[in-house]
């Protein structure tokens, strides 16, 4: 740059390389300082960068609640949907269209509580859907209150007195569900979560990542973990890796340790594959597919 | 055999179901989901075996409220659709019929009504989801329902409600009941080409200029579907024009108001209704579906008795005719209301006679359908009166 040149906001800042798919009017965003959703967008949008994907024909559906915020600020079709219903809009989504790519984005409590009924009959249908579900184990919009991930002993505002209630193991309950992809990661893990969600969007049939996320105004303080910062040290130094771990063992408990990595990736035929496949085995020429099924799932010859 | 579009030309003898899911699919209704709950699942059982031969997808979701909002997604993706259910299943959809008359999402939601509340009586008629029909998501907003009384009627009625769902961006309520659902009749499908089916309005212009709910003058505006390339944000939230959430009592206003005025204003076209000697009577009897058949014995008794009686037969239950009924509120002496529930309908009756004649209520509170007799009775009465 010349002497002469002026300094301009543009030309110091360089521009924020997820910009393309943020609704940048729509920022800022209702975040707290040190929440961990942010940083999980930030890696979602690089892995849909990198993906391949046509990203007109991508759609992106949350529920409720902080991490539910998220359709609205990512520049694709998008739908913000009502409580725990973001997988069953979805599911309508991808079987209507299966030349789109589906992705749900949504909280723990929206996803597991609420949503949970939803969550295991697509994981068990394998519906070709990805969900990226962000767990700072509690309900931040309401204000912080026990949710099914929440660890035995942590105080939320439902649990003055500390919570006893058994913690949802997600990995393992997708995994035994049907899920044919799972893997988990932190806040702190934004190039292993890149990468899982990377694989995972480009993964046929229900994939799911889970990335634990600080809530800082309402879990880590409520708490005494102190700020987003901390709770970032804690990820790093409680965190192991370990690819193909049994989802048995990878239950979560008050600020120990975290088993992150990628615990399942195998091969089996999504909902609308088996409902092409068989359908066209049992009728024959008399099946008639839509034009969007036909395109995607008769391919296969069978 | 059905022709291209999927529409079973000619004549036949089925149930309210069957003649419902035939209507949905003349009416190019292409995604169905749904939980089983007698007395409607024969009509997802239809469409599960007819949907794979018309391009059809059909899923049996894990509950009615699944099923509610699957069907949101699929309108989203380009298809018209729809579920079905009976109460209890209807009490557990009324948050996405919310989420439908936020969102504009234009699908059809039937209930084959039997009686309540809670599991109730499994599975005997009623017409006690009336008033939970019009009022029973939270907050304001408008919806059509209509409310066949014979399994003709499923099949025309059905397809009314995909056209009315389309032309207004509104859920439509088909208000069947268990009588109607498995009464079996002659029904006739007309060939395809003469069926009138409303084709959704979709926005063609550039991205930059699209507002996705910008109405037309008639208060609607037109749709726009995912994979399109217009990155559409749609939400549950009040919103703007854009879409977007805006949490402001300016922006409630103005969305609010304008899902109720869409139908308010547009009431003269949606309403329908059926009258028979309603001219000169002195006692006018409000029905609607099964009811309408069960009052015909009374009101033919009554008249060969030489009393001046007129029938008025609602179509639509919601809209509801407000100016035909105040019209004829100061012409004549009483309205007789028989409903198979313990007074609903008759509310909007007695508003709307506002003192100017009498309203009696013909209370029923379910399981069968009326005797004659005691609407007759209530006529009788009133006449004597």
């Amino acid at each position: 740059m010349g002497e002469d040149a002026l300094y301009t906001i543009d030309n110091v800042v360089p521009p924020n390389p997820i910009e393309n798919l943020l609704r940048m009017d729509r920022i800022p965003h209702i975040w707290c300082p040190g929440c961990g959703i942010g940083t999980t967008v930030n890696c979602f949008v690089r892995a849909l960068q990198t993906s391949g994907l046509d990203l007109d024909k991508v759609a992106i559906v949350s529920g409720i609640g902080c991490t539910g915020r998220v359709a609205g600020y990512i520049k694709l079709d998008s739908f913000h949907t009502t409580h725990g219903r973001a997988i069953p809009f979805a599911t309508g989504l991808k079987l209507a269209n299966p030349e789109l790519k589906v992705i749900v984005y949504s909280g723990d409590g929206d996803l597991t509580a609420i949503g949970g009924n939803h969550f295991i009959h697509a994981a068990r249908r394998n519906v070709d859907m990805t969900v990226i579900l962000i767990n700072n184990m509690t309900y931040g919009m309401t204000g912080g209150q026990v949710a099914p991930t929440t660890p035995i002993s942590a105080t939320a505002s439902t649990t003055p007195y500390g919570n006893f209630e058994q913690t949802f193991n997600l990995p393992f309950l997708a995994e035994s569900c049907g899920a044919v992809y799972v893997a988990r990661w932190t806040a702190f893990h934004v190039r292993h979560a890149t990468k899982s969600i990377k694989e995972a969007l480009t993964k046929k049939g229900f994939s799911f990542v889970e990335i634990l996320a600080a809530c800082p105004t309402l879990y880590s303080r409520r708490n005494k973990l102190g700020d987003g910062l901390d709770q970032m040290i804690y990820f790093r130094d409680h965190s192991e890796i370990k690819h193909g771990a049994d989802t048995k063992t990878v239950a979560l408990d008050f600020q120990g340790k975290i088993t992150v990595g990628k615990f399942v990736d195998i091969e089996r035929p999504s909902y609308q594959q088996l409902m092409y496949d068989h359908l066209k085995k049992k009728l024959g020429d008399q099946y008639i597919p839509s034009p969007e099924m036909k395109n995607v799932y008769g391919k296969n010859g069978n | 055999m059905h022709d291209d579009s999927g529409v079973l030309t000619g004549a036949h003898f089925i149930d309210g179901d069957h003649a419902c899911s035939e209507g949905a699919i003349a009416a190019g209704c292409r995604f169905v989901a749904g939980y089983p709950i007698t007395p409607s699942t024969e009509i997802v059982e239809r469409i599960a075996e007819r949907f794979p031969f018309v391009g059809g997808v059909f899923i049996q979701m894990e509950d009615e409220i699944a099923s509610s909002i699957a069907i949101q997604g699929a309108v989203w993706a380009g298809k018209k659709a729809m579920t079905v259910t009976s109460g209890p299943g209807f009490s557990l959809m009324m948050e996405h019929i919310g989420y439908a008359a936020m969102t504009e999402t234009p699908c059809v939601f039937v209930d084959v009504q039997r009686a309540g509340p809670s599991t109730g009586l499994p599975t005997m008629p009623a017409q006690g989801d009336m008033m939970q029909a019009r009022w029973g998501s939270h907050g304001d907003y408008g919806i059509i329902a209509l409310c066949p009384n014979s399994p003709q009627e499923c099949f025309d009625l059905t397809i009314r409600a995909f056209n009315l769902a389309e032309q207004f961006r509104v859920p439509v309520l088909l208000m069947m009941d268990e009588c109607v659902g498995h009464m079996i009749e002659r029904v006739i499908i007309p060939p395809a080409h003469e069926i009138q089916v409303f084709k959704r309005r979709y926005y063609h212009g550039p991205k930059n200029e699209l507002l996705l709910f910008q109405p037309d003058k008639d208060l609607v505006p037109p749709m726009v579907k995912a994979g399109e390339g217009y990155q559409i944000h749609v939400t549950g939230l009040t919103h703007d024009e854009n879409g977007y959430p805006n949490m402001t009592v300016g922006a409630q206003a103005k969305l609010v108001t304008r899902l109720v005025n869409k139908i308010r204003m547009n009431a003269d076209t949606i309403i329908d209704y059926r009258e028979d000697g309603v001219e000169g009577a002195d006692i006018v009897v409000v029905t609607y579906g099964i009811t309408s058949r069960t009052a015909i014995p009374a009101i033919e008794q009554a008249r060969k008795e030489g009393m001046r009686i007129g029938h008025l037969r609602l179509v639509t239950a919601w809209p509801f005719p407000e100016k035909r009924i105040r019209e004829l509120a100061s012409k004549v002496k009483a309205f007789v209301v028989p409903e198979l529930n313990l007074g609903q309908m008759v509310y909007e009756v007695e508003r709307l006679a506002s003192g100017k004649s009498k309203v009696e209520l013909v209370p029923h509170a379910g399981g069968t359908v009326h005797n004659p007799k005691e609407i007759y009775a209530a006529i009788k009465h009133l006449v004597k009166g």
